[in-house]
């Protein structure tokens, strides 16, 4: 492989585990103040779930620069416009519609993006990419269903829902954009919107829902340009690793 | 109806009084549903605890994340706990006492070839 290449790929990989890590991180944030003891537990297992897939992928990441890179190193130790993480993964929890929306619209992105890059020839990529798929297909069918309930629900579920799609729309056209890293890869990220449109139409229906239309899409975090969010984000994430360098426990 | 006191940071006072009064109307509160889950080598489902859900779809779910996250089970049931209906503890003396001399319903008398080993 090229050293162009190569550097592609590292970046796609620093790409893929910073959308786990960073989502992972925002629902961890409900840890102890979910809604419901029972919701709690599910949206905190999401989170362990993502964070596992942002190891696995850290640790690619971190084997294919070779320069003494651990996957701690490249999670806690590389700054804001380091990250690539699209701008949807870092916006605020809000309410719980808001929590679910996010979750949905990543969720049904990831599940097409996860089954397309289980034929890639990175064997390690496409072997990360099946082992989390099934976790992503229970994210989509789990955060499906709460978008039902709530565009579905009372009037004041359904106003939620709605004030969250205002919110978050406007996120998810980056999602289908090519960074440069992926047109070096021949990663065909475009060619999801197809699949992933019809899902979430499908799922939005059945909640009366409407996918807003002629909505300006804000791009950037693919390529470390990031919405003021993820400076917080990260100043949290890093403080141990920055207060105290090198501490375990 | 449930009144709840509730107290933010650092204003829970000795005497108790102050706090903003928070009504909860339990109409509004999520049914409770009883858990069965089969283990992997288990024949059938057993009573694994009880929760909170809207709809049984919910229920399967969160029973899923709370009583399977350490491998416990291939299967889940739920039923919403309204549906279970409970013998009285205080009609236990009518109910199994009378078996309690009929030690004859035991197989203990019967004398067992040697071939049969595990009984």
């Amino acid at each position: 492989m090229n050293k162009m290449k190569s550097n592609s790929l590292i970046d796609f990989s620093l790409h893929l585990a910073d959308n786990a890590l960073i989502l992972g991180q925002r629902n961890a944030e409900w840890c102890g103040h979910g809604p419901v003891l029972e919701q709690d537990i599910a949206i905190t297992n999401i989170s362990l779930d993502l964070i596992g897939q942002a190891r696995s992928l850290y640790q690619y990441a971190a084997q294919l620069k070779a320069d003494g890179s651990t996957e701690d190193s490249l999670a806690y130790l590389r700054t804001e416009r380091e990250f690539r993480n699209c701008l949807l993964v870092e916006q605020p929890n809000g309410d719980w519609a808001q929590t679910m929306l996010r979750q949905f619209l990543f969720s049904s992105y990831q599940y097409y993006l996860y089954q397309y890059l289980q034929n890639n020839k990175e064997e390690t990529l496409a072997a990360i990419a099946e082992k989390s798929l099934k976790e992503v297909s229970y994210h989509l069918r789990w955060s499906s269903e709460w978008i039902i309930r709530l565009g579905d629900g009372t009037e004041e579920s359904h106003s939620r829902i709605l004030k969250a799609l205002e919110e978050l729309w406007r996120y998810t056209g980056e999602l289908f954009i090519a960074a440069p890293y992926e047109n070096d890869l021949g990663i065909a990220i475009s060619s999801l919107k197809h699949d992933w449109s019809k899902k979430v139409n499908t799922v939005f229906e059945e909640a009366t829902l409407k996918a807003p239309e002629n909505v300006f899409m804000h791009t950037g975090g693919k390529t470390g340009t990031h919405t003021e969010h993820l400076g917080f984000i990260l100043t949290e994430l890093q403080y141990i690793q920055r207060v105290y360098p090198g501490c375990e426990w | 109806m449930n009144v709840i006191r509730k107290f933010y940071y650092g204003d829970i006072p000795e005497d108790k009084t102050g706090g903003t009064i928070v009504s909860k109307e339990t109409k509004t509160d999520w049914p409770l549903w009883e858990v069965f889950i089969r283990s992997k080598q288990g024949l059938d489902h057993k009573h694994a605890g009880s929760l909170h859900a809207a709809d049984a779809q919910m229920a399967i779910e969160n029973a899923r994340d709370v009583y399977t996250r350490r491998m416990e089970g291939v299967s889940i049931w739920v039923v919403e706990s309204k549906y279970i209906h409970a013998s009285n503890p205080e009609e236990a003396g009518e109910l199994y006492e009378p078996a309690v001399d009929k030690i004859y319903r035991h197989p203990t008398f019967y004398n067992l070839p040697d071939e049969v080993n595990h009984m």
